[in-house]
Order: C-alpha cells, then structure tokens, then sequence
C-alpha cells in the first residue's frame, strides 16, 4: 500500500477539474474505491484461473490427497484432443448452440418487430414474454421433465391435440432422435425474449427521418425492410447471438436438470461432461485441462466474433 | 397523434398484437401450469388428459414443507382426536407428519445468500463505478474490459480451484462462502452497469457540490447516490436474480447447511415416489417472487436488460 501514501503526496496529478479538493487526494480515493473489486475478482476468478491452468499440467486427483501430485506436461491436453468422447460431446454442444441461435434469432427478432408496431398495451405483452428468462434454469428445467412426460405431460397433450399423434407414442427425454431437441425446445422459450429485447433496442434506435427520407424516394416497404431495418438491427442482433452464444457454450444448469446429459450421453454438453470428469469421475488434472480447453475455445471464439461485430459496426 | 409515414396502420396495429399475444400466451402455459399442478391432488396432476379445471387442495403446499411416511393398517384405524387441519388432510392419505422438511430451511438459505452477496456486489460496485466514471485511472478501458471478462469463464471451469480453495479456508458449504462467491460473480456486472448510469450523470452538479465546500465524499453520497438511484436499484435486482437462480456453484459447492433452494427443489420427493404438485409448490413459492418483481419493475428491468448488453 506504499502507493497509496506517494500518490498522495504528490498532490493529484490527473488534470481532472476537480482535483483540488480538501481531504484525500482523487488519486487515493479513486484507488479506495476500486481495490476492493480488483481483489475480489483476483481471488475468486483469476487466482483459481491459473491454479486450473497449473493443475492441467499435473495428475492430481481430489479424492485422493495424499498421493504425490506428477507434472505429466502435455498429456492430459493430447488425451481430451485425441478422445473421440470428447468430439461426440462437442456435436452434442454444437446441435444445441446452431439451433437454440437460429430459432431464437428468428422467433426473436419477428417479436421485436411486431412489439415496434406499438399496439395497445404492447409493454405488458413484452413483460409476460420476457419473464421465463427471469426465472431459475434448474426449478424450471426440473418442471419441463413433467411437461415432457408421455401421456400425462403437457407438451404431449398438446403436441397430440395439434398433430393427431399419440401423446404416449412419444417421448422427448427418452428418445435418442428426440432429447437433443427436447432441450432445444425448452432454451428457445427461455432466452427468446432476450434476443427479442436486444432487437427492440436495435429497432428503436432507428431515426423516423431514414424512413420518411425512403418514403419521398418511393422505396417500398419491403425494400426499406431490406435496406434500412436490417442492415441498423445487425449489429444488435449479432450482440444478442454473441451473449447467447457463449451463455450456451456454458449451459449446464438447464439441461442438466432436463434430460441429465441423456439418455446415454447424447445430450451431454461439454460442461456437463466436464463436470462428470471433475467431480463424479474426480480426475481432477485431466478435467483442468479440459476447462482450459474450453476456456480458451469460448474467448478466441468471442475475440474473432467481435472484431468481426465492429467491422459491421463501423459500416 | 399528427399523421406520419411511419405511423403503423390499424391494421397492422391488430395483427402484431394478436400475434404477439398469442406467442405470450404460449408463453405462460407451462408457468401457469407450475402454478396450478401446486394446487392439485397428486391423481389430478397425472390425470389424463390433463386437468385445466379440478378441485384445489393444499396437498402439495403440506407434502412440501413436512417429511411424512406411511402409517400402518393398525394405525390408520385407529382414531385420533385433536388433529389439526393438515395433519388431517395427511392422514387421509394414510400417511403421518413426522416433522418439518428442510424446504423452509433452503429457502432460507437462498434468501440470507441473495441479499447478503447483492449488498455486498452493489457496495463495492457502486464505489468502483463512481471511481471509472469521474477519476482518472491508468489502463481504464482495459481493466473494465478484464472485469467484464471474468463473466465468460463457465463456472464449471472454475469450480474445481474454488472448491479446493474453499475446503483449505473451510468455507465449503457455509454462507460466507457462497456469498463471496456470488459477490464475485455479480461484481462484474454491477461495475459495469453502474458506471454506465453514472457516467450519465452530468459532471456539473458534483463540481457545484465541491465550490459550495462538500468533500468529495459528502459530493458522492449526497449528489451522485441519489442521481444514480434507480439505476443502482435495477442493478441489485439483477444481482438478486443472479444469486437467486443460480445453480451450477450451488450443487457442486453446498450439500447440506448453505445449500439453496434450485438445488434443492428437484430432489423433493413424496412417500411414494415423486411428487409432482410438492414440487410445483416449490417452484411455486421459488418462483412468483422473481415474477412479481419482474412485473411491478418492468421499466427499469427492461431498460436494463438492453442496456447492459448494449453497450458491452
């Protein structure tokens, strides 16, 4: 903390207008105020951060304490890469995050542009949209296994009652074809609000002008839908596919109470799968590297998927 | 309203809302189902088809907050006076009260753990805007993009340090550590949108409080705090239904005293298997809070919501 007590005799250095103020310099309270927050995230998000990177290079296993911990260097990461479990749980991921973003984008962003056509009342419509997205994964996902149940569910019911089809003849969590979407099914009801909200945003941020400036130009309104509405939504919607992407890389609470990773592992998603490793299976190094696996996919993913934002951004 | 090209017809007007409406309805089926299975009998809620209309019972609304198990032949004949109503409606199904569940207990625990790591998140969240918001600090942008960062690593990933750390500092499964935790966890959004709204906050009106001799202290609690109100409290309750949710660090980090209800509510289970209207009941009780609140707040939430994701 020696800094603190230079810094502050050397009398607020920042230019700021305000700086000269009675009692602590700028300097001292702005570093007061943010310590705080940096050390908490040290401690709790960056501190085990490095403790996993360093574990992944090691054979600890949790329950087994007293064993000498061996640096094994690179194994662990050459097993995850060359374990074809692994990649069946990657297409496992990749089902749920194609799917989940398409329909959620589509389903989403129609909702928005409805919601913009400011109908009576269209505020407490958007709230009673948006409340699944409030609610626990795990409570509800719990409940969705209820819903699915052949026969008494009722999603069954209700399927049966559209379609003509036997409720009883089908089961979304116990069938290999259909579990994948059964989870499919109950995130797209969960976050389609979000991507709708963020879409709204987009929507709302369009001046009048542009399109009275396309009205006296005679453009038709399918041609300002193509050329003005979606052109100022993309980067909006392209946030909303961004956060909703790297939400459902992590996603475990949902499908986990869902469908459990089954029937067998056809829906075991990468966090699920990991999460078996760590602390069903307690191959502790081997599950670290797996996390650091998964880390670094999710933040080259983003950073690649950013700068590709800002370029539509500054079109 | 003047007539604009702009303005949607009538018709379009009826159309999307009916559409609209229509998907909201959709919507709040299974949550008016969570609702109603609470209510229901257990051979109501595994009736086929299933019951839209049947004869309410608070059933589910016992069978959750009691352990109950099954009375012998003997037992069941044998008369009993005194009983109160819900030993009663118990009794009738052959079972007896043994004691309370633990529902109440988890309950309990996720509100002393949502509130405490709210406080604590919106604290040192608040002081640590103010700061990025008026001083001026080496590396700015990057340490609040580091701090928005710590929100992508999957808690799965960091949950094995976590728990090796919280077992050599004892604090697995108690309520200091989760409140920890969640602080972390939410501390990062809190920063974030905080500083957006006091960034908002014209920089005139602190500088007027400094002429007129306040500290910067006094500046801070008596004009920026009051500007930034509304924002600070739309940020707590997404801090509160950050730590009220949560699941993933919830299982993996609490077994017993600390753990909170998400956990909790799927392991329910009746004398004779699962049973489905005590679990509604808890998802019930669980869930209508976070409802309510989403109504009643919808403005600032809803402003939230795309605000915070904006302008990430």
């Amino acid at each position: 903390m020696s800094e603190e007590t230079n810094t502050q005799s050397k009398q607020s250095p920042s230019g700021n207008r305000l700086s000269k103020v009675r009692g602590l310099s700028d300097r001292a309270i702005a570093w007061i105020f943010i310590s705080p927050t940096i050390l908490i995230l040290l401690a709790i998000n960056i501190f085990p951060l490095i403790w996993t990177v360093y574990l992944s290079f090691t054979n600890y296993r949790v329950n087994r304490p007293n064993k000498e911990v061996e640096f094994v260097g690179l194994r662990n990461y050459e097993r995850i890469l060359s374990d074809s479990d692994i990649w069946i749980t990657m297409q496992a991921t990749a089902h749920f995050l194609i799917w989940t973003i398409i329909l959620q984008v589509v389903i989403g962003f129609t909702l928005a542009y409805l919601i913009n056509k400011k109908f009576k009342g269209n505020d407490l419509w958007t709230t009673i949209i948006v409340l699944p997205m409030m609610l626990s994964p795990a409570v509800v996902g719990n409940f969705w296994t209820f819903l699915y149940q052949p026969q008494i569910g009722l999603f069954n019911y209700v399927v049966g009652f559209v379609s003509g089809a036997d409720p009883s003849s089908f089961s979304m969590i116990g069938d290999v074809a259909l579990a994948p979407w059964s989870i499919v099914i109950v995130d797209t009801w969960m976050w389609t609000p979000f991507v709708m909200l963020i879409c709204l945003a987009g929507l709302r941020s369009i001046p009048d002008s542009i399109y009275e400036a396309a009205e006296c130009d005679r453009a038709s309104k399918w041609r300002q839908f193509w050329t003005i509405t979606i052109p100022m939504v993309l980067p909006f919607l392209m946030l909303a596919v961004l956060f909703r992407g790297i939400e459902n890389f992590k996603m475990f609470d949902l499908v986990v109470q869902l469908t459990g990773g089954g029937p067998g592992s056809i829906t075991e998603l990468t966090s699920i799968n990991l999460k078996r490793e760590a602390f069903e299976k307690w191959r502790t190094g081997y599950a670290s590297a797996y996390a650091v696996i998964l880390f670094v996919s999710i933040f080259g993913i983003a950073s690649i998927y950013v700068k590709a934002l800002n370029k539509v951004k500054s079109r | 309203m003047s007539f604009s090209v702009t303005e949607p017809s009538n018709r379009q007007k009826w159309i999307s809302g009916a559409l609209v409406i229509g998907y909201a309805i959709i919507t709040l089926l299974p949550l008016f189902w969570i609702v109603a299975t609470g209510f229901k009998s257990s051979p109501d809620s595994i009736a086929y088809p299933p019951k839209v209309i049947f004869e309410p019972t608070v059933e589910g609304y016992v069978n959750l907050f009691t352990t109950q198990t099954r009375l012998s032949q003997d037992a069941i004949s044998e008369p009993r006076k005194n009983l109160s109503w819900y030993e009663q409606l118990v009794r009738e199904k052959g079972n007896t009260i043994v004691g309370p569940s633990r529902f109440s207990e988890r309950f309990f625990n996720s509100v002393i753990i949502g509130f405490g790591s709210t406080f604590f998140a919106i604290l040192l969240g608040t002081i640590s805007a103010y700061a990025f918001s008026r001083f001026r600090i080496p590396l700015k942008d990057d340490l609040l993009f580091f701090i928005l960062s710590t929100r992508m690593m999957p808690p799965i990933a960091v949950a094995i340090p976590i728990f090796l750390m919280f077992r050599h500092l004892g604090l697995n499964d108690t309520h200091a550590g989760m409140i920890l935790l969640y602080t972390a966890v939410n501390l990062s959004l809190a920063v974030w949108l905080i500083n957006g709204f006091i960034d908002e906050i014209p920089i005139e009106y602190e500088e007027a409080a400094l002429i007129d001799g306040y500290t910067r202290f006094q500046a801070f609690y008596k004009v920026v705090l009051p500007q930034a109100a509304t924002g600070i409290a739309s940020t707590a309750i997404f801090c509160l239904i950050f730590a009220w949710n949560e699941y993933a660090f919830a299982v993996l980090l609490t077994s017993g005293t600390a753990q909170t209800a998400p956990p909790f509510i799927p392991t329910i289970i009746g004398v004779a298997g699962q049973d489905w209207p005590a679990v509604a009941a808890g998802a019930t009780l669980f869930l209508l809070p976070v409802m309510i609140f989403t109504i009643i707040l919808r403005k600032h939430l809803l402003r939230g919501i795309t605000f915070g994701a904006v302008r990430k």
